[in-house]
């Protein structure tokens, strides 16, 4: 019933308006002042350009300002600062710009609006005005270019000989973390020694992996430079830790790394913010699936010395399943027998 | 050739209509009109009214993600008649329907409506009529091109209706995971349509891209240099040549992807263990596909772009009674976008895992192609400057398309810029950036080609007052989608998420999100005035005058509803360039392109003075071969 009501409603506002509409049509054609040119819609869509400017305006610089401490996520590491530092330098640069060309966009309708009588000017270029508006934008993307290329050579340099390795591998629809121990050099791997026991495919035939030790989640130490490792098992993903400014792609077959200086720990962190409850957090963000938005992972940076005694804590793989190690050089030895006697055809 | 045929047969028909009525109704069956046309006048009609089904195809499935984005607790139950399955129990979105919907927005949207629904209207339509030919070069390869679009089309829509759903691993369809049907189930027989659509899709955007570029090459009339051709058929031109060098590259990447999923090859396929079983592909390598892909993605965004700004040019310099300010700063902009579009790709994979040295270079390339971006802007702006402006709907949605592109294109250079690209790649960021830059912007420059050039197409008037509320709805809606998308996105909010709540950085905002989503349902459901103003007009909408803007170019010197062939005698010749509005001395506020100098020697500027000379000269010449013609006959 209310359907069938709703319905009517709908219907008898609908010929309202068509009425409206061919009524007003009508009149402008008896006036014949859809001839004209100097119209009130005319003034009216100049003056509404002035109206979007202002409102528009106020509403942008309002919840700019009222939202700052949300969107601006605190940020974690060294080179984030700078690159927070660059962005907001490039905001600046670009505000001024939109701000400019904005109100020169909707301030000039409102000028210029056709009047009966006046003449546009011929005005068809100016060699100077356009060499300098090619000039100036090209000399300031410079400046941004060239000050964002040193950081991102920084960013991206390879990893100092003394950082903590750590190896993040994505899978559908989670993250798994394996340490490289005390030797600091993780254990060789082959996907195709993947199980329901050895789920990063770790080959225990090499030294290295016997003190690997998985985490369930990433423990990492305060001003001491960390080393990801990021690898995928099934399709693209892409590691994001937001509070670190860190985002890297994990590719199957073939390995990536992003490597960074934390600066704040959980604890002061959760001071800093007041919110006891908060985690640095890992996110997926190359789309991979189903469960793409659950693939959550914590981050918790602790001081170099707590970062020590926690790692002397954990058991390896070998430790936990000593049977993994054991059982899996048959198997190695059996790909290895294939892969021979393919190579012999 | 058969272009002059059929203007003979035309003027033919037109002297001897009693006589001849038979051959005439031959000529112009319903079948050969409106179906398997040659006309690119008809052809360029097809390709707009396809266009708007896929834009309402395209906005319905964005209200649909939109509903779970900003209403993440509402029961969708209501929707189960139209989604079946993909509405689970507890009246739940299925989270991989909802990538399924993702993608199909996407590749909908850019290519079906922003690059066959733009393009392919507007050079159709605009490209002999602009330069004054009879019709396009290769009439077949024309209808091919339109029947090649609407079989894709057919494609991708049975794939909307599949059981394990349409392509599900977004638009850019990454492989591993759209090579993998284990990995989603979207990468079964879903994307086997979508690769077969759009193999189609390429196909069709080649025969047209190859016969834009031969039509303007060699069918200008007499006196349509390349330096008097309007700005509008610059832009056709480049972006043809932008698809016939890029599109085959997404050819090859489709086709290696095709022998991935189907053959068992390792282009893209290594080390693989998925749904318990390790695959024996190795070798491969995902980041190849991207940049395979990006070759054609990226120049996709000037496909998608560069008609939009011709018909801005064209709309606004009309509109303001002004020449375009720096007609050859706005071709050289154009070439230069059309060069270097080609060498940003990898821009959009500084954390894919390659080689950052790559990274650097790219990002150098991509904050040059921002200086040619800049000088359209500034030039748009002082076109306007001092002018006298008439808001017709085409010129609103012109100064619209001006704002989305300078609000869109800023943020650009946030993202060209790879160390702060690090953090807001992937994120809502890099979704209001290309949505106002390319999205909205390259929809705004079909509405306003829409508008300005609806009295050729149907010979009648859109409602003009409909079109401001059309306008300003769209125009505020707008923004209100796209701007807040940016605090989002520099929370870190990631792309094509089904949900917010598994993490605290992005469990907020649930406020924003839904004044989004409303924003864009109201949006959305304002594209029904231009819906009903368009199909109302076609039929009832009052009769057009000849020249209805007073607009200086060729396609307004041929009859009210002109036929095939266009120009019922002689095609025009071109004296001028098209930009002479409000032209000092002249009596009225234009001069069409096809007034010689020597008629107007009150308006004329001094170097104009020396190109009357050699105007009367070529013309004395003419005049005497037509006489020897004639004596002969």
């Amino acid at each position: 019933m209310y359907g069938f009501l709703i319905g009517v409603g709908v219907l008898l506002l609908l010929s309202v308006i068509w009425m409206v509409y061919r009524i007003q049509t009508l009149v402008s054609v008896v006036k014949g002042s859809d001839k004209k040119l100097e119209t009130t819609s005319n003034k009216v869509n100049a003056f509404l350009f002035i109206v979007f400017l202002v409102g528009t305006g106020v509403l942008m610089t309002w919840y700019s300002i009222k939202e700052f401490d949300n969107y601006q996520l605190p940020v974690a590491s060294e080179h984030g600062v700078i690159t927070d530092e660059l962005f907001w330098i490039t905001m600046a640069v670009t505000g001024v710009v939109f701000l400019i060309t904005h109100i020169l966009l909707f301030v000039f309708p409102y000028k210029y609006q056709y009047k009966e009588g006046r003449k546009a000017s011929f005005y068809p270029d100016n060699h100077k005005l356009e060499i300098i508006w090619t000039a100036v934008p090209g000399v300031v993307l410079a400046g941004l270019v060239i000050s964002g290329w040193l950081a991102w050579s920084d960013i991206t340099a390879p990893a100092p000989e003394k950082a903590h390795v750590v190896e993040i591998m994505g899978y559908q629809f989670a993250w798994e973390v394996r340490y490289p121990g005390k030797d600091n050099v993780l254990g060789d791997y082959d996907y195709r020694l993947i199980n329901a026991s050895n789920s990063h495919g770790i080959d225990f035939t090499d030294k290295n992996a016997t003190d690997d030790f998985p985490s369930p989640k990433v423990v990492i130490p305060k001003g001491e430079p960390v080393l990801f490792k990021i690898r995928a098992r099934d399709v693209l993903h892409s590691v994001f830790a937001p509070h670190m400014r860190l985002k890297m792609d994990a590719v199957p077959g073939m390995p990536t790394r992003f490597w960074f200086i934390p600066t704040k720990t959980t604890a002061e962190m959760r001071a800093e913010l007041k919110d006891p409850e908060f985690e640095y957090e890992i996110a997926c963000t190359e789309i991979c699936g189903r469960g793409h938005f659950s693939m959550r992972k914590i981050i918790e940076v602790v001081e170099p010395a707590e970062y020590q005694k926690w790692m002397a804590e954990q058991k390896s793989f070998v430790q936990q399943n000593p049977a993994i190690a054991q059982g899996q050089k048959v198997e190695v030895k059996e790909i290895a027998g294939i892969e021979k006697s393919e190579r012999n055809k | 050739m058969a272009t002059a045929t059929v203007a003979q047969q035309d003027s033919a028909i037109h002297e001897h209509h009693e006589q001849e009525h038979h051959e005439h109704e031959h000529h112009d069956n319903f079948i050969t009109k409106y179906i398997f046309t040659t006309d690119h006048k008809m052809i360029a009609k097809q390709f707009l009214i396809t266009g708007m089904f896929w834009a309402i195809i395209g906005g319905f499935l964005s209200t649909l993600f939109r509903l779970q984005l900003g209403f993440p607790d509402m029961n969708l139950e209501f929707l189960r008649p139209l989604l079946g399955g993909w509405i689970d129990e507890a009246g739940k979105l299925d989270p991989t329907f909802y990538l399924a919907l993702v993608t199909m927005h996407g590749t909908i949207m850019v290519f079906f409506v922003l690059t066959a629904g733009l393009s392919g209207t507007f050079s159709n339509f605009l490209i002999p009529l602009q330069i004054g030919a009879r019709d396009m070069a290769s009439g077949f390869m024309n209808l091919l091109s339109y029947w090649f679009f609407f079989l894709s089309g057919v494609i991708m829509f049975i794939s909307l209706f599949l059981k394990t759903g349409p392509a599900g691993g977004g638009w850019v369809v990454y492989p591993p995971l759209s090579a993998l049907e284990q990995a989603i189930p979207g990468s079964g027989m879903g994307m086997t349509l979508w690769l077969i659509s759009m193999t189609l899709f390429i196909a069709s955007s080649l025969l047209g891209g190859i016969n834009y570029v031969t039509t303007v090459i060699n069918l200008r009339t007499k006196g349509m240099s390349f330096s008097r051709l309007p700005l509008t058929i610059w832009a056709f031109f480049l972006t043809a040549v932008i698809g016939i060098l890029s599109f085959p590259v997404l050819f090859a990447a489709a086709l290696l992807l095709v022998f991935d999923r189907s053959f068992g090859t390792s282009f893209y396929l290594s080390d693989i263990y998925v749904a318990g079983e390790a695959l024996p592909n190795t070798g491969g390598s995902p980041v190849l596909y991207q940049h395979l892909f990006w070759f054609l993605g990226h120049p996709e965004v000037y496909i998608v772009l560069l008609p939009a700004l011709g018909i801005t040019s064209e709309v606004i310099a009309t509109n303001s009674r002004k020449p375009i300010f720096g007609y050859k700063a706005m071709v050289v902009s154009l070439l230069g976008i059309t060069v270097l579009s080609f060498i940003v790709w990898a821009h959009h994979m500084f954390v894919s895992g390659m080689n950052p040295f790559l990274g650097s270079i790219f990002m150098f390339l991509t904050l040059i192609i921002a200086v040619p971006s800049a000088v359209k802007v500034f030039n748009y702006l002082a076109t306007l400057w001092r002018g006298n402006l008439i808001f017709t709907p085409g010129m609103l949605f012109s100064i619209g398309l001006v704002s989305f592109f300078i609000s869109g294109g800023l943020t650009g250079v946030f993202l060209g810029n790879s160390a702060i690209d690090i953090q807001l790649h992937d994120t809502y960021f890099v979704v209001a950036h290309f949505h106002l830059v390319m999205g909205s912007a390259s929809f705004f420059g079909l509405m306003a080609g829409v508008y300005h050039w609806f009295p050729k197409m149907f010979g009648r008037m859109m409602d003009a007052k409909l079109g401001y509320i059309h306008f300003w709805l769209t125009f505020v809606g707008v923004y209100m989608v796209f701007f807040p998308m940016h605090y989002i996105g520099i929370a870190g909010f990631p792309r094509r998420y089904y949900s917010w709540t598994n993490y605290e950085f992005t469990n907020m905002y649930t406020d924003l999100n839904m004044f989004v989503s409303v924003a864009a349902f109201i949006t959305f459901a304002a594209q029904a005035i231009f819906l009903f103003n368009f199909f109302y007009s076609m039929y009832r909408g009052r009769k057009a005058t000849l020249n209805p803007w007073s607009s200086n170019t060729l396609e307004w010197t041929t009859p009210l509803h002109p036929g095939h062939g266009n120009w019922p005698g002689e095609i025009p010749t071109v004296y001028r360039w098209p930009y002479d509005y409000s032209k000092p001395g002249a009596a009225e506020d234009f001069i069409p392109q096809t007034v010689p100098l020597s008629q107007t020697p009150e308006s004329n500027l001094p170097h104009e003075q020396e190109q009357v000379k050699l105007e009367l000269e070529i013309m004395k010449e003419e005049a005497e071969l037509l006489v020897a013609n004639g004596s002969k006959h």
